[in-house]
Order: C-alpha cells, then sequence, then structure tokens
C-alpha cells in the first residue's frame, strides 16, 4: 500500500471523506440542514468527477491489484456520478411535503461508492464489498418513506431476496477461491485454462447468477415490479440507472478479464438471460397499469437487449465491438431512465398527491404539452424507433450479436422488440390520444428538473446523433482496456 | 457536389423538418400558412432537381456524402427512380396539406408538423444511398404516421394505428437484422456498391426474405395487407392521401432498388412466391372490394390489388415489367390519392363514408362528378389516363415471363373495372338517398385547386408518358442487366414453328397445277 495507490482512487476517497463527513452533518444538525447536506453531496459527486477526471489512468492497478483503474472504470464511474448527482437533484422535491430527511443524500452517497469499487474491482474481494456497501445502502433507500408500507415491503423483499443473491454470489466466489486457489480475476483466468473442471462451472454458474440479480435479469428478476413500485420514486429512480450501470459493468469485467476460458459457458446463460429478459419483459409489461411497474418490467427488457451485447462478447473476434456495444447502451439507457422517471416525478396534482397509475396520464398534451413531448420521446427511444437515439444502441448489439454468429439472438431481439413497443405506444396513446383526465398537473417550481428533462429527451431525440463520435471513441477506448 | 452547387437533397430534407419545429410553436392559421408554403417551396425544388437531372448522364446525381461514424455516412444521392418518386412525394404534399385546411381544427399545429416531418422522411428514404440511413428514414415515418391516424382520426383510430405500427415494425426489424449482417460481410453501407455486389447464394435467399418481410407489409402484399385497410380508413384524408400516394410506394421502391439488384438469385428463385402472392392479391381483394359499403375500404382494397400488379411487373425481370410498374406505382399514388380527396370532399358535406347514403350527385355536384369520373376510368385504367399506360406496360412484361399470372392478373383489370364503376354509379347517378345527399353543394375554389392538377397529370401520363420514362430508363435497364444472368426463361416464347409438310392432296399455289 503506497501513496501512489491512495492518488489512484482519490475519487472514491472523495465520496468517503464526503459521505462520512455528511453523515456527521447529518447526525448533529439533523433534518433541518437537509437541503444544505443535499447541495453538499451534489457537491461531493461534481468534487468525485473533477478527481476522476485528473486521476483517470489508462491502465493501473491498485492495493496489490485488488482494484483496476482503466478506461474502462473511468467510463462507468463517470456515468454513476453524473446519475448520481440527477438523482439528487430530483429527491428534495419529492420529499418536500413529509420532510426531507438528511442521511437520504448520504445514502446515495455510500452507494455510489459502493459502485465505483464495484466497476473497480479485479479482485472477487472487492468485487463482494463494493457489491454489499451498494446493497446495504439500496436497503434502506428502498423503505426510507417510513409511514409507507408499501415502501417497508419493497425494503424488506429487496433485503431478503438480496440476501439470497449475496448467499449465491459468495458460495459461487467460494467455489471459484477454492478451485483456483486465488480470488484475483488474472489469476482465475490463469488458473481456468481452456478445460475448466465441473467446480469451476459450478462456481461461475453461482457467481454469474448472483450478479444476475442485481441487474434484474430474468430468471432472477422477481423482485424488481415490486420493488420499483414500493420504493419512494426518486429511489426507483436510483435503482433503474446507476447500479444497473455498475452491476452490467462489473459482469462484464468479470467474463472478459476473468474468465475468458470460461467464455462458452457464460455465453450459454448470458444468452438465455438476455432472451429470457428481452421477453418477458416486454410480455409483462403489457398488463401494467401502474407507471413504474411499467417502468420496470422495461428496465428488465432493456437489460436483455444488454445482455446481446455481452452475450456476444464470448467470441473472441466479436468482443470489443461487443463490450463497446453494451457501454454505449448502458450510457443511452441511463438517459432514457433517469429522463422517464424525472418526467414521471412531474405527474403531482395540485394536492401533492403522486399519480402512478398510467390513466391519470390522459390528455397530458393538453396539461403539459412539453411534458408530453418528453415522455413520448423517451418511450419513442426506449422503443427503439429510429431517429431517436434510442435505436442507435439497439443497432449496435444487434451488431454485436451478427458478428459473433448469434444471428438468432439478434433476431429474437428484433421480435421482442416489437413486443416491446406495444405497451411504449400504449403510454404514447394514452397521453396524446385521450381526452383530458379530471386531474390537472400543474407546473410549480422545480425549474431545474424540468431543465434536466429537456436535457435528456433532447439528448435521446435526434440530436443525440451529433455526440455519436466522442461517445463512441470514448467507449471504445474504454472496451479495449479491459481485453 | 453536383450540378446545382448546393445539396439540394439535404436542404429538400432540412427544410420541412426546420418548418415543423416553426409550425409547433405558432397559431393554427400560420401554421396552416407555413405548412403550405414549405411543401410548395419543396415542390418548386423538386421542380427544380427535374430540370436538372440529366437523362442519360450518370447513375447517381446530386449526390453527397458526409462520413458520420465508421461505415455510417450521410449519403444521399437519386436515380431516375428515386427521382420520380421523389416528385410524388413534393407534388401530393401541397394538396394533402390544402386538403386538410378546414377540416383540422384541432392541434393544428402538430398535425402540419407531422405531415411536414413525413414529407422530409419521404424524400429521405428516396434519395438515402446508405444502408442504416435508408432505414432511419423508413422506420421514422412511423411516428408521425400513428399520431396522424391515431390523434387525428376516426372512430376506430386507436386500433388502426397501433396495427399500422405493429405490423411494419416488425417486418422493418428483421430487415435491420440482415442489413447488419450485409454491412458486416462487405464492411460498407453504401448501397450503389452493395448494388454491386454478389452475395453467396445461400445467403441470398435469407437476406431477401428478411427484406420482403419489411416490404411486403409497406407495398401490402396479399395476406399481410390487413393494416391497410384499417389504417386508410380511419386516417384522415389527408393520412390516406399520403398513405396511398406514397408510403405504398416504399415497398415497391425497397424490391427495386435492394432486393432486385442486390439479391438477384433469390429473386429470380422466389419469383413464384411474388408471382403467387400478387395473384392471389389481385383477385382476391377485387373481390373484397367488390362487397365494401364503405367508400375509403373499397379504395383502399383496389389499392392492394394495384400494388399485386406492381410486384408482378417488377419480378418480371424485363424492361417493360418494370417500367409498367413504376408507372403503375406513380399513377396509382396519384390516382389513389385523388380518389381519397374526392371522398373527403363529400365526407366533409355529410359526414358518412357510407356509400349507400350517396347517389345522383351527378345532379347537384357535376364538377364533382366529372372529376371523379375521371379518376374512376384512371383507377380501372382506360386508354388516355395514366392507369392505362402503367398497367398495359407490366401486363406486357408479365406475359413475356408466365402468360398464367399475366392471365389471372389481368382479371385485376376487369375486376377492377367491375368495382369502381359500380361505385361511381351508385355515388353520382341514380336518386340521391336523402334530402341532404341532395343540398351537397359542388366543388369550391379549393377543392378544385386541390383535384385539377392531379386531373392534368394523369392526363398528361396518359397520352405521352415519356417525359416519366425517361429519366427512369437507364436505370431500368441497368436493373435488367444485372437480373439478367439469374433470369429465368419466359413460358410465352414466340417460336416460329417449322412449316408443315403439305399434304399430298392439297392444292399448291400458284397456279400450277399437280402433276
Amino acid at each position: 500500500m503506497t501513496a501512489s495507490d491512495f492518488i489512484l482512487i482519490a475519487p472514491e476517497l472523495v465520496l468517503i471523506l464526503g459521505g462520512l463527513a455528511l453523515l456527521l452533518v447529518a447526525a448533529f444538525a439533523g433534518d433541518k440542514v437537509s437541503g444544505v447536506v443535499n447541495a453538499l453531496a451534489a457537491l461531493v459527486f461534481a468534487g468525485a468527477i473533477v478527481a476522476l477526471t485528473i486521476t483517470a489512468q489508462p491502465g493501473a492497478w491498485a492495493f496489490s491489484g485488488t482494484v483496476r483503474i482503466d478506461s474502462f472504470s473511468t467510463y462507468a464511474k463517470y456515468l454513476i456520478f453524473a446519475a448520481g448527482i440527477v438523482i439528487l437533484a430530483l429527491a428534495p422535491r419529492f420529499y418536500e411535503r413529509e420532510g426531507y430527511r438528511s442521511e437520504y443524500p448520504v445514502l446515495i452517497l455510500f452507494a455510489s461508492l459502493g459502485m465505483a469499487i464495484m466497476v473497480s474491482a479485479s479482485d472477487l474481494m472487492t468485487l463482494y464489498i463494493g457489491l454489499e456497501l451498494q446493497s446495504l445502502s439500496a436497503y434502506v433507500l428502498a423503505s426510507f418513506t417510513r409511514t409507507d408500507s408499501r415502501s417497508s415491503e419493497a425494503g424488506l423483499k429487496y433485503f431478503v431476496l438480496g440476501a439470497l443473491a449475496s448467499g449465491m454470489l459468495l458460495y459461487g466466489i467460494s467455489l471459484l477461491y477454492g478451485f483456483t486457489g486465488t480470488t484475483s480475476f488474472d489469476g482465475i483466468a490463469n488458473a481456468f485454462g481452456p478445460e475448466p473442471g465441473l467446480g469451476l462451472l459450478f462456481g461461475l454458474v453461482f457467481v454469474v447468477s448472483g450478479l444476475a440479480f442485481k441487474i434484474s435479469a430474468v430468471p432472477f428478476h422477481m423482485w424488481t415490479p415490486d420493488v420499483y413500485e414500493g420504493a419512494p420514486t426518486p429511489v426507483t429512480a436510483f435503482f433503474a440507472s446507476a447500479p444497473k450501470v455498475a452491476a452490467v459493468a462489473l459482469l462484464t469485467r468479470l467474463c472478459v478479464e476473468a474468465l475468458p476460458f470460461g467464455a462458452p459457458a457464460w455465453q450459454q446463460i448470458i444468452a438465455f438471460m438476455a432472451i429470457a429478459s428481452m421477453l418477458l419483459g416486454a410480455v409483462g409489461a403489457i398488463g401494467q397499469r401502474n407507471i413504474k411497474r411499467l417502468l420496470a418490467y422495461s428496465s428488465i427488457a432493456n437489460v436483455g437487449f444488454i445482455l446481446i451485447g455481452l452475450a456476444a462478447a464470448g467470441n473472441e473476434g466479436a468482443r470489443e465491438g461487443a463490450v463497446t456495444s453494451v457501454l454505449f447502451y448502458l450510457t443511452v439507457y441511463l438517459v432514457m431512465t433517469l429522463g422517464s422517471f424525472l418526467a414521471v416525478l412531474q405527474l403531482r396534482t395540485a394536492d401533492g398527491r403522486m399519480v402512478e397509475d398510467m390513466a391519470g396520464l390522459s390528455g397530458l398534451w393538453k396539461t403539459r404539452p412539453g411534458l408530453a413531448t418528453a415522455i413520448a420521446i423517451f418511450m419513442f427511444s426506449l422503443a427503439g424507433i429510429p431517429p431517436l437515439f434510442g435505436f442507435w444502441p439497439k443497432l449496435l448489439v444487434f451488431q454485436a450479436a451478427v458478428d459473433a454468429n448469434m444471428l438468432p439472438l439478434a433476431v429474437i431481439g428484433a421480435i421482442a422488440s416489437v413486443i416491446g413497443a406495444f405497451y411504449y405506444l400504449r403510454i404514447i396513446k394514452v397521453m396524446w390520444f385521450d381526452p383530458p383526465a379530471e386531474e390537472a398537473f400543474p407546473i410549480e417550481g422545480g425549474a431545474m428538473e424540468r431543465g434536466l428533462i429537456a436535457v435528456a429527451a433532447a439528448y435521446v431525440s435526434v440530436l443525440g446523433f451529433a455526440l455519436i463520435g466522442p461517445l463512441t471513441a470514448a467507449s471504445t477506448t474504454a472496451a479495449a482496456s479491459i481485453l | 457536389m453536383n450540378q446545382l452547387g448546393f445539396p439540394i437533397l439535404s436542404l429538400m430534407i432540412v427544410l420541412p423538418v426546420v418548418a415543423a419545429v416553426v409550425c409547433l410553436y405558432i397559431s393554427a392559421n400560420a401554421a396552416r400558412w407555413t405548412a403550405l408554403l414549405t411543401t410548395l417551396v419543396n415542390f418548386g425544388l423538386g421542380c427544380l432537381l427535374w430540370a436538372t437531372f440529366e437523362i442519360g448522364g450518370p447513375q447517381w446525381q446530386f449526390t453527397e456524402r458526409v462520413q458520420v461514424l465508421g461505415w455510417f455516412h450521410w449519403a444521399l444521392g437519386i436515380d431516375g427512380m428515386a427521382l420520380m418518386l421523389i416528385m410524388l412525394s413534393v407534388f401530393l404534399m401541397p394538396i394533402c396539406i390544402g386538403a386538410s385546411w378546414r377540416s383540422i381544427t384541432d392541434r393544428v399545429g402538430l398535425y402540419m408538423a407531422c405531415f411536414l416531418v413525413m414529407l422530409a422522411l419521404m424524400i429521405g428514404v428516396f434519395a438515402a444511398q446508405d444502408l442504416i440511413l435508408f432505414y432511419i428514414f423508413f422506420e421514422a415515418g412511423l411516428i408521425p404516421m400513428y399520431l396522424i391516424i391515431g390523434i387525428w382520426g376516426g372512430a376506430n383510430r386507436i386500433y388502426a394505428s397501433y396495427k399500422f405500427f405493429l405490423y411494419t415494425l416488425l417486418g422493418s426489424l428483421l430487415m435491420l437484422v440482415a442489413m447488419i449482417w450485409m454491412i458486416g460481410t462487405t464492411n460498407t453501407a453504401d448501397i450503389p456498391t452493395l448494388m454491386q455486389t454478389d452475395f453467396p447464394v445461400q445467403a441470398q435467399t435469407w437476406l431477401w426474405l428478411a427484406f420482403f418481410a419489411s416490404f411486403a407489409v409497406k407495398m401490402p402484399m396479399w395476406p399481410v395487407h390487413t393494416w391497410l385497410p384499417d389504417a386508410h380508413v380511419q386516417a384522415p384524408t389527408a393520412g390516406s392521401v399520403i398513405l396511398a400516394g406514397v408510403l405504398l410506394k416504399m415497398g415497391g421502391y425497397g424490391f427495386l432498388r435492394f432486393s432486385l439488384p442486390m439479391f438477384p438469385d433469390a429473386s429470380a428463385q422466389l419469383m413464384w412466391l411474388v408471382f403467387g402472392l400478387s395473384m392471389i392479391a389481385v383477385v382476391y381483394t377485387s373481390l373484397v372490394a367488390l362487397v365494401q359499403s364503405d367508400m375509403k375500404k373499397l379504395i383502399a382494397y383496389s389499392s392492394v390489388a394495384h400494388m399485386a400488379i406492381v410486384t408482378a411487373g417488377l419480378f418480371a425481370f424485363n424492361q417493360q415489367g418494370i417500367e409498367g410498374a413504376l408507372i403503375v406505382m406513380l399513377s396509382h399514388g396519384l390516382v389513389s390519392g385523388a380518389l381519397f380527396l374526392c371522398v373527403g370532399i363529400i365526407y366533409d358535406r355529410l359526414h358518412t363514408r357510407e356509400i349507400a347514403r350517396y347517389g345522383g350527385l351527378s345532379n347537384n355536384m357535376p364538377a364533382f362528378a366529372l372529376l371523379f369520373l375521371l379518376f374512376t376510368m384512371a383507377s380501372i385504367g382506360l386508354p388516355g389516363t395514366s392507369g392505362f399506360v402503367g398497367e398495359l406496360l407490366s401486363l406486357i412484361g408479365v406475359y413475356r415471363m408466365s402468360s398464367w399470372v399475366a392471365l389471372i392478373c389481368g382479371t385485376g383489370i376487369i375486376l377492377g373495372a367491375g368495382y369502381m364503376l359500380w361505385l361511381y354509379w351508385r355515388i353520382a347517378f341514380g336518386e340521391a338517398a336523402g334530402d341532404d345527399t341532395r343540398a351537397m353543394p359542388d366543388l369550391d375554389k379549393r377543392e378544385w385547386a386541390l383535384l385539377a392538377p392531379i386531373a392534368a397529370v394523369v392526363l398528361w401520363m396518359g397520352v405521352y408518358p415519356e417525359p416519366f420514362l425517361a429519366p427512369m430508363r437507364k436505370d431500368v435497364t441497368a436493373l435488367v442487366a444485372r437480373l439478367a444472368p439469374a433470369a429465368p426463361e419466359g413460358d410465352a416464347q414466340l417460336a416460329a414453328g417449322s412449316p408443315r409438310v403439305p399434304a399430298a392432296n392439297s392444292p399448291a399455289h400458284g397456279g400450277e397445277s399437280p402433276q
């Protein structure tokens, strides 16, 4: 452990120190200063982004090879920290009426710290520490509205199932360690060899299953709709965004760096999960009336599409393009998801009640034309209809699948897109075709939130193509750094 | 860059998009005028395009090419076929705006914006020279059309809008996967290059089927035509015009631009499929059209029948067939558009599309009856109208490939005469169905201005089709040459038979008496 190790993890240090300091402030000053704590937490994220920019490395190890700092981790951290700032921005107004509590921003900080560790993990122990730090913060966040029984239920459900997943993960880790004698990704890769034994394969399956829970890939998705529905909406937005990025990045790194020889094994698993997630995500959403549940299924389906890219990475030749497509998809998905949730958070009636039922959106074009346009853009983009930007990542993952000779995967993806388009269209239909509902959603305050919605909508609309060059360059560099 | 010195195609795409954004923010009347002026300017640009198009010059003209990323280019350029289809689009669009002048009163700005975006996308589809760019334009058209049907459509508009969207999307996504495979194999998305690429025969079949899934739905071919009657009936008048006039042509254009030149072997191999579906469509949809009681549905089914003649002509693999199919496409775009306008005109007066509610319109609406008669005749394919030129040429082409197919497709013209004349009879002749029908006023100036230009072009194309055929001839020849190695032998070969051996007792000619 040397000083240079600490310089390399400067962004994480900023988060740790900032988080601890704010925790003390929150503990002593109480909820009176929650607004200040929130702003400071956003500042901590900004500081972490600055530190990340300064200390970015094309490839370096820290702490005896347990932490990896490379373009891949840097790219993922940018996404996570940026998402963190947005999540903090949308929280205070939501909790306005019941009183915003100072612990909330602190928990977001710690969860993001866990995610930053996850994407830098190059050792099974680091992986687990990061994952658990993130998960424990998330369990608390899910049940943050103490007075709402749905929120408590969500927290408990998430905790119980999360604990089960952690158990599976740990069991897998122990098997991998037992059969290879090391916990470092490189060591596992070397020990794995072209002909892995049964024990190693078992370990691989358990580890991948544990992580699949975190990205809510089918068949480990059961908690998602309930938790998304029950958790407070800002928390749901958080769950759907940053942790997905972190967990997918972690899974990608694990598959590519630690298990390159296990590719035939994990490729099958991931391909199956991709197909199952896309189809179940698309079909499951059809009957939903609650917008948050619907977005939960949408996130399951999108994870399925991302997994197409990861499955394609199982083929050596197509690996770089495939990992690039995963990162690109994550970026656009993040913006689409955060935008959608920001928009859902605008659906607040004059007496402060949040509307989550889809019928409440009826005729939104009349009362809030700008908001209706933004939601329409997000929905068409999530459905992957060109010329909206959501089309491009879908094209990239399909391309990765075709390059990897996994044509059926791309074809099933195409069919799932059509099924998925059905429910995205329904939201647009309710907003644009139906007569206005009785309840109106007055515009009150929150210029920043509306600004964020506008920026997100502009990005996932055609204008996103303007940034396609730099984004592709960045994600390609990031992908190349883990190969 | 091109013969004009400025990127005219990009301008024609960008201008309506900018105008569309403007339309969203201004008052209803201002939006109407903005949309009309923009579409007229675009029509002017289209005329400039036609005037400066070098007939017999290089195949691809007005080309533009800017790299976006890797193989993905903003590449535009047109040949003669694309030119004529672009002309069709820019010609019909001001008429569509005019047709919606009074009938649309709700959310006018958005309505006009949707049409302007449609215009930009249609030009984009016909001008794109990059596979993915083509796909983006092709698919993006779903969004404005979904809104047009869903917001301003009839009673059952929701169902129709979903059906339209999902049907088309399924076909297109399979095509996308095929496109990705092609790009992965050849490492280029350049359409002119791909048109010269010989894909392995085995792969061609699959690629052809994937493209077919998209174009057959768009065209639409039997049995995936069922979205069309719903969409047509529910869409507002201008929506039906643009749907029948231009959107259906995208399917035919797709066959011409992709299926035939890129996969000639597969096209020859699967010719029976196209012919079979076309024959069924011609007969079946014509019969279905006969029994319709809704005017729009009747015309919608007649569209399917006409499009079947287009597909048969395209897959005849010869000059006449393909040229004929192109003329049918142009002619049908004008004629069915005009017929939908006619229906819209009387619908605006009586608010029903029920045929039985009309009758005797030739008494109180003579001008309308005259123009309606002209378009009815053009739809049937009467000599002197555009329909005749196209149907004759394509049936000649089909006959040279297969006499049976030509025979069955030919019945389409007879059946077409049946349902169109019967429709005309029930609407224009006989007794008015009620006092309200009898009191309907004749065409006003605006309606004259909508129908007269179409009538003029229909006659022009029928009497002297050369200006329309000339720009396309060289491209069709090139396409036929590309198809030649794969083209099967037709069954209608006229062969000089060997002279019959004269019978022993036959009288010899020339006055020489038998010995």
